[in-house]
């Protein structure tokens, strides 16, 4: 009870805290304003505040260290409320109102899609965190998340590798929305062209915050028990992922008998769940909280002491948006503006220490170079790095095994300067993205 | 499948001698040097560590690799030494894993867990298996059985004969039969193959389809693929009986589920008829009790349920009772305004929730007797934690029944409900009644919220995913009547769990919902209707 008093207290501090950051900065003459664009209410604040905060962080650090071209960092913190439409509104009173020199937001695919027509009316810059399902370049945004071949397709490589198991059945479960639907699709045309039998794989949809998964679960245990090693690739979002493991866990499937590999299971999520029965189970990501590096120990240190518990975990959309700022302040550094077209071209290149170990590279088509790790849950609610790709993985925004898609790229330094570039009739689509 | 096949036959060959020539003089120095390379990085010396283990055919190589498959093999990063780790304020109490002697105090990053894989998780289980089949204990024994018959190498014939013929228990002998059994299916004697598929025909366990499933696939052996193929369709049969009550047992386990959100609404809602938008609201203020119960009670996690229920009947309630005085009190007989009062309610709650607890899901912890399953074989098991909730579903329904039906409160409720200016002539308070029902709804919706904690996230949005099932079996149901929210809840919740294996569980859902709108259509006042004059007024 006491902790719940002292949150309060907490909140409390912290928003007075707010209100006079707000106060000192309007006293300051020039700032270089940061857009945070991340829902602080609704379904999504569970995800997006951590973000928020990590913007405000990194915020924080820039400013102890004397600010960007000589002026201080102004965080501007907006909330669209888990509401699409609302995103594209709070983008624009971002970009019009505050005149924000940068944005860094969005979780959801479809909040992304409904900001992008704004940022690119206004010219604007966003920086997009989180792991999605590609098939998108827009030349005002920057996506920090993995593409599919940055996370589904490694994964989907170790399944199928000696050491992952050598399975030869696979279920995509995945939550009934564009994420889950764009990426099985590319995965079961991968699987196919692997030799893997149609029959023996198996796609699953569910809704929303879906709660009972003990037919799902049942059926699963089912199709494992024909003679061949089984795994499931789940893309299953969000809450549905505490009730889904439960039944994995009552229901008895081992991660030795049935591994379930998930794409949106992060550290942040486990932090929910009793991962007992869990161990074992695996996750793709570009970054753990346990990585061994002193990178990492030093942001993980600075995180704790910023949020002020020892108890908070980070996670890979925290590394990505990391990342993705210092990539900004660099940029911004080398140009001494921060004016968007030149530091988008100055963006192009740009390198940044991973905190897994490693460099990240930001490419013309606007993804970085990042390595891909498979994670084992452990009893903490921690991953086990298990595997890793050799070096770093190129995002690629279009994917290669879909046929609609195979024959464009994203580039945008000229002569290409598209989005979308057909490499077959060599023309550009004409969409902005 | 030949290169695993030719590991595990290394690290049983390995304990075979193990297991005959037992000297643990030589081997104690063998058995360090094995455990040490079990910190290597590498997955494959890791492996061969397992076999050396094994091998040493040291009496602790059991209790190592127990620890290392439960993950609670650790190294000292500066000592090096193999340590198993017991968590203290502060730090962690190390204990040597080979002397069993008490090592120092460290830091939680000062030692480094020895890292396991799946692959290495089933290597490890098999040898424990091997190990532990001639162990004292017939439960040991019989899991180490079943451990080896869901995973069978070849190098283990001559160990599984072995223990057969000592064994006497009946249910160990099966599994040594059958482990058997799936060997000799991939052995080298024809007549014996197919022999081997009548034995494990008809059987009811997961492993045995697999084998039966592989031998059904392979090509070389006609005969047998056609045997294992016959055995697999007779299973099949069986099957199809037991996936029926699974499906049914799925759709009452629902129903339980939809019942306990809706039961706290079939009075608020039902009997008093307020739109309370907030009810998902008390669910959610329930399970938050029981995670707030659980981290005061940190050391009686299997107790903190009973201490839950109580505490979340009683917050829930003043909570409903502290809305009905301030704000619903003001609205009756104004439908509309108190749709929108108690929504802005729900919003109010959600976010305080937020702001109070963090927006981010809270851990609520499953106690142990909840967890896992009863298997009544292979194809049916019934897990332990639906089986409570129906349990605990019917007997929150008996026990409102009895308060409505057999108490001076229910009486007085059902009579201010029905006709509130007679009930009121009649000397009952009707304003305390009101608040009352009310209190007694929400609090009812916080002990269903008790039960949702154990099955869903605990986290603001509890409610939301809830309050349109409870609205849909509460008017499903027939309003104002607790047995129509009980057939409601479990017809919706059976009828749900048939389609969903042909329609996917999104059809499914709005099939459902298709259904009901139907069914409101042709019968406004839902399943039990109720009749007389309170209806007309």
């Amino acid at each position: 009870m006491k902790s719940i008093v002292n949150r309060v207290f907490q909140v409390g501090a912290a928003t007075a805290l707010a209100a006079g950051v707000a106060l000192s900065a309007a006293q300051a003459e020039e700032t270089i304003k940061v857009g945070v664009l991340h829902s602080l209410s609704g379904t999504m604040a569970i995800s997006e505040t951590t973000l928020k905060d990590t913007v405000l962080m990194l915020v924080e650090e820039q400013n102890a260290k004397g600010g960007l071209l000589g002026k201080k960092l102004e965080a501007v913190v907006v909330d669209p409320a888990s509401d699409w439409p609302l995103f594209a509104e709070k983008a624009r009173e971002l970009l019009e109102v505050h005149k924000v020199d940068v944005i860094f937001g969005n979780w959801t695919s479809v909040s992304r899609k409904s900001v992008l027509p704004v940022v690119e009316e206004l010219n604007g810059m966003l920086f997009y965190p989180v792991q999605y399902e590609g098939e998108e370049s827009s030349k005002n945004v920057f996506y920090t998340g993995a593409a599919p071949n940055q996370q589904a397709i490694p994964a989907v490589d170790y399944l199928l590798s000696e050491e992952g198991g050598s399975v030869k059945r696979f279920v995509l479960a995945g939550t009934d929305y564009v994420y889950p639907r764009t990426t099985n699709k590319i995965l079961e045309q991968y699987l196919l062209d692997k030799g893997i039998p149609a029959e023996d794989i198996m796609i699953n949809y569910t809704p929303f915050g879906h709660s009972d998964w003990q037919t799902i679960v049942s059926d699963i245990k089912t199709f494992g028990s024909a003679g061949k090693k089984t795994a499931v690739v789940s893309t299953v979002n969000g809450d549905a992922n505490v009730p889904f493991y439960k039944e994995l866990g009552n229901q008895g499937v081992a991660a030795s008998d049935i591994p379930v590999i998930a794409f949106s299971v992060g550290e942040e999520e486990l932090s929910g769940i009793d991962t007992g029965p869990l161990v074992g189970h695996l996750a793709a990501w570009n970054y753990f909280m346990s990585a061994e590096s002193e990178a990492n120990d030093a942001f993980i240190e600075k995180w704790h002491a910023f949020i002020g518990s020892e108890e908070r975990v980070t996670n890979d959309p925290m590394e990505a948006h990391y990342i993705g700022f210092n990539m900004w302040v660099k940029a911004v550094e080398a140009v001494g503006t921060t004016e968007v077209d030149t530091v988008r071209e100055a963006m192009y290149g740009i390198t940044f220490p991973n905190l897994t170990g490693g460099i990240a590279v930001m490419n013309t088509n606007h993804h970085l170079t990042k390595p891909v790790l498979i994670g084992e849950i452990q009893e903490d609610g921690q991953f086990e790095t298990v595997w890793s790709t050799p070096k770093g993985v190129i995002g690629d925004a279009w994917t290669d095994f879909l046929p609609d898609s195979k024959m464009l790229v994203a580039d945008w330094t000229k002569p290409i300067f598209c989005g979308n570039f057909n490499i077959e009739t060599s023309k550009c689509s004409g969409q902005n993205y | 499948m030949f290169r695993a096949f030719a590991r595990a036959i290394v690290v049983v060959l390995g304990f075979l001698a193990a297991v005959q020539v037992p000297n643990t003089a030589v081997a104690a120095s063998d058995l360090d040097a094995a455990v040490a390379k079990l910190t290597e990085k590498s997955f494959s010396v890791k492996e061969a560590a397992i076999a050396e283990i094994v091998a040493s055919g040291d009496p602790r190589a059991v209790d190592l690799l127990s620890a290392y498959l439960e993950g609670g093999l650790f190294r000292n990063k500066k000592t090096g030494a193999i340590v198993t780790v017991e968590k203290t304020e502060g730090g962690y109490l190390t204990t040597d894993a080979l002397t069993g002697s008490a090592l120092e105090k460290v830091k939680k990053r000062g030692v480094k867990k020895i890292r396991i894989n799946n692959k290495l998780r089933g290597i490890v289980k098999t040898a424990l298996g091997a190990l532990q089949l001639f162990s004292d204990s017939t439960e040991t024994r019989l899991k180490a059985a079943r451990t080896i018959l869901a995973n069978p190498s070849p190098a283990m014939v001559g160990l599984l004969e072995k223990a057969l013929a000592q064994e006497d228990d009946a249910d160990i002998r099966e599994s040594l039969t059958h482990s058997l059994a799936a060997l000799k299916v991939i052995g080298d004697d024809p007549a014996a193959r197919i022999a081997a598929v009548s034995t494990l025909s008809g059987s009811m366990d997961p492993s045995i389809w697999q084998v039966l499933g592989r031998a059904a696939d392979q090509k070389d052996d006609p005969a047998l693929a056609a045997a294992a193929q016959q055995a697999l369709e007779s299973i099949e049969n069986q099957k199809a009986i037991y996936s029926l009550i699974e499906t049914i047992f799925f759709g009452l386990s629902l129903g339980a589920v939809l019942m306990l959100a809706a039961v706290g609404l079939a009075i608020t809602f039902g009997v008093m008829g307020v739109i309370n938008m907030a009810h998902g609201e008390m669910l959610m203020l329930g399970a938050y009790t029981t995670f707030v119960v659980q981290s005061l009670m940190p050391n009686a996690i299997e107790y903190s349920l009973f201490v839950a229920i109580p505490a979340a009947f009683i917050v829930t309630g003043l909570v409903g009772i502290a809305i009905e005085r301030s704000i619903i009190r003001l609205l009756y007989g104004r439908p509309l305004e108190t749709l929108l009062a108690t929504f802005g309610v729900s919003l109010f709650l959600q976010q305080a929730v937020r702001t109070i607890f963090s927006p981010l899901n809270q851990p609520v912890t499953t106690p142990d007797w909840m967890s896992g399953f009863y298997a009544v074989n292979g194809a049916l098991s019934l897990t332990y934690n639906r089986l409570y909730i129906i349990a605990f579903c019917i007997l929150v329904f008996v026990a409102l029944l009895l308060v409505l039906k057999r108490t001076p409160l229910g009486l007085q409720m059902r009579a201010v409900t029905q006709n509130r200016a007679m009930a009121s002539s009649m000397g009952i308070r009707t304003g305390r009644v009101d608040a009352l029902t009310f209190g007694l709804g929400s609090g009812i919706a916080g002990v269903g919220g008790v039960a949702l904690s154990q099955l869903t996230n605990v986290g603001p949005n509890l409610g939301q995913a809830y309050i349109v099932d409870s609205f849909m079996v509460v008017v499903f149901g027939g309003v104002g009547n607790l047995w129509g929210t009980l057939v409601g809840a479990m017809t919706l919740g059976v009828a749900n769990k048939f389609m969903e294996p042909f329609t996917g569980a999104v059809v499914a859902k709005i099939l459902v919902l298709v259904f009901i709108i139907l069914f409101i259509q042709r019968r406004p006042r839902g399943l039990f209707a109720l009749k007389g004059r309170a209806v007309e007024s």
